[in-house]
């Protein structure tokens, strides 16, 4: 007789979920393996007390240019972020709870600066500013805005802001569709005009996703370096970010001081996620 | 008092036409019908949420038709509650007050008095999770009553409240109906709550409104 019992489902089962393991794992473990190759590049043959005051990163932090260079990614990231989170939650709102004409280009158009090559964007951004009015004389300034701007500090706000802004929107857009837009129309027969049903309920439902979506913008920001380069610059001490000093290192065949400053964006980045987490984390607990 | 005359709703393809019934003042009224029939859209027209492109809605002596919905004075509890989940059941109590800035004093009172009205006392320093079906309802329904509004509509509010707690509720939404003097519509498509509750029973098919007496 034909053998139709289920007692091979138990090892089926085991396979599949060590194969699902083995498959997601070999990604964190690559990921995980990223960072301990840089720590251990930079540790390597050295005695505890150099690892602790000699290492590249002490050496590096100990740099003018390279203080000068934290200073300024972390002031334009969150510049750029706070930025993109000011056009993410409009359009993000719009784009979610109203089926208007054109929405659908208009969703396309948002994908382009995340689907668009980087040095493209950072291209196109310094021919935008040869244009009139970019180009004309402001009054009482004595400046063009095109002078203001490029391969000034600006730049690098307005570089990093460009596509940053894309993946806040996104986030944004996301998180507006998980808000059931029934608490908005409860408010407003509760008495609230648009405004303020946006303001007192939309607003702080959608503040976990705020913070992702600042996160995640300014994350984006600090790995920010075709467009910069194109747009910016790489001037030392003037607008030179960490990711552009990486680059700046590594072209002067400095491959240790490379390693160091992308161990401290390694830094900035993870302590920007877990201060997120975290705090997002307390929020859902409350 | 109701009055809808001869509505006409689009909710995209689907269109409700010439809907018309009347609802007094101080009455129950229970709207039925399958689910699809129009009954959310046709609750939606009469709070404002939904454009009509004909017809007439009156509330007591007024004509609202063309009125926004903060302005109609309306009381809606929606299927699932919509609470605001970032607020506490306090918050929600004062919400439409502090809109209307009421002074502190009036605004703590209104709670304490909805509060005892819907045996929520002691939940007004909970926020929405965690809350029962029942709970849920209960702060929905005095965040709706909270602005003294005249007509309250309930969108199948027992929809989600368990068999036990279901006459709990009959209980207090006569209890409520009755200090309040409220009017209230009451959609449903359950024809055992609709007998148990409403003073008159109005049924949507294919499009139209019967009454039937209760």
């Amino acid at each position: 007789m034909k053998d139709i019992s289920t007692k091979r489902v138990g090892l089926t089962d085991s396979v599949f979920f060590l194969s699902m393991g083995i498959i997601g794992g070999s990604y964190v473990l690559l990921i995980l393996l990223l960072l301990v190759a840089d720590i251990a590049y930079m540790v390597q043959g050295a005695s505890w007390g150099e690892v602790v005051f000699e290492n590249p990163m002490v050496l590096a932090l100990a740099k003018p240019e390279i203080r000068y260079s934290i200073m300024l990614s972390l002031i334009s990231c969150t510049l750029s972020a706070i930025l993109s989170l000011l056009v993410a939650v409009p359009i993000g709102w719009l784009l979610s709870r109203f089926r208007f004409r054109g929405r659908n280009l208009l969703d396309a158009i948002l994908d382009i600066p995340i689907v668009l090559p980087p040095l493209v964007v950072g291209l196109s951004l310094l021919i935008l500013f040869q244009f009139w009015p970019l180009t004309a004389r402001l009054p009482f300034v004595g400046m063009s805005l095109n002078e203001f701007v490029v391969y000034q500090i600006p730049a690098v706000i307005l570089a990093q802001f460009a596509v940053a802004a894309a993946f806040a929107v996104r986030t944004m857009k996301a998180t507006f569709d998980e808000i059931n837009p029934r608490c908005e129309q409860v408010a407003l027969t509760l008495g609230c005009s648009r405004m303020q049903s946006f303001m007192r309920v939309t607003l702080p439902e959608a503040g976990r996703g705020m913070l992702t979506a600042f996160t995640l913008a300014w994350a984006r920001a600090l790995g920010e370096f075709g467009p910069l380069l194109i747009f910016a610059g790489a001037t030392r001490n003037k607008t030179e970010v960490l990711s552009t000093t990486v680059y700046l290192e590594l072209s002067i065949g400095d491959l240790e001081a490379a390693v160091a400053v992308s161990l401290i964006m390694v830094f900035a980045a993870v302590s920007v996620l877990l201060i997120t987490r975290v705090w997002g984390a307390r929020d859902v607990m409350v | 008092m109701i009055v809808v005359d001869n509505i006409t709703v689009h909710a995209g393809d689907f269109v409700l036409r010439d809907v018309s019934f009347k609802l007094n003042a101080g009455e129950y009224g229970a709207l039925m019908g399958r689910t699809g029939c129009g009954k959310t859209t046709l609750l939606e027209a009469i709070i404002g949420l939904k454009q009509v492109q004909g017809g007439a809605i009156q509330i007591g002596e007024r004509d609202v038709t063309h009125e926004r919905p903060a302005a109609r004075g309306i009381g809606y509890v929606p299927q699932d509650g919509a609470l605001f989940s970032t607020m506490t059941v306090r918050d929600h109590l004062a919400f439409a007050l502090e809109i209307r800035r009421l002074p502190k004093d009036q605004i703590q009172n209104r709670v304490d008095e909805l509060a005892q009205w819907l045996g929520i006392e002691h939940l007004l320093t909970r926020r929405p999770f965690g809350l029962s079906g029942g709970e849920r309802q209960r702060v929905a329904m005095g965040r709706a009553l909270s602005f003294y509004p005249a007509i309250l509509l309930l969108d199948e509010p027992l929809s989600a409240v368990d068999e036990e707690t279901r006459g709990e509720m009959y209980e207090l939404l006569r209890r409520v109906q009755k200090q309040s003097g409220v009017t209230v519509l009451h959609v449903t498509h359950n024809a055992e709550e609709a007998r148990e509750m409403a003073d008159v029973v109005f049924v949507l098919r294919d499009g139209k409104i019967q009454k039937e007496g209760a």
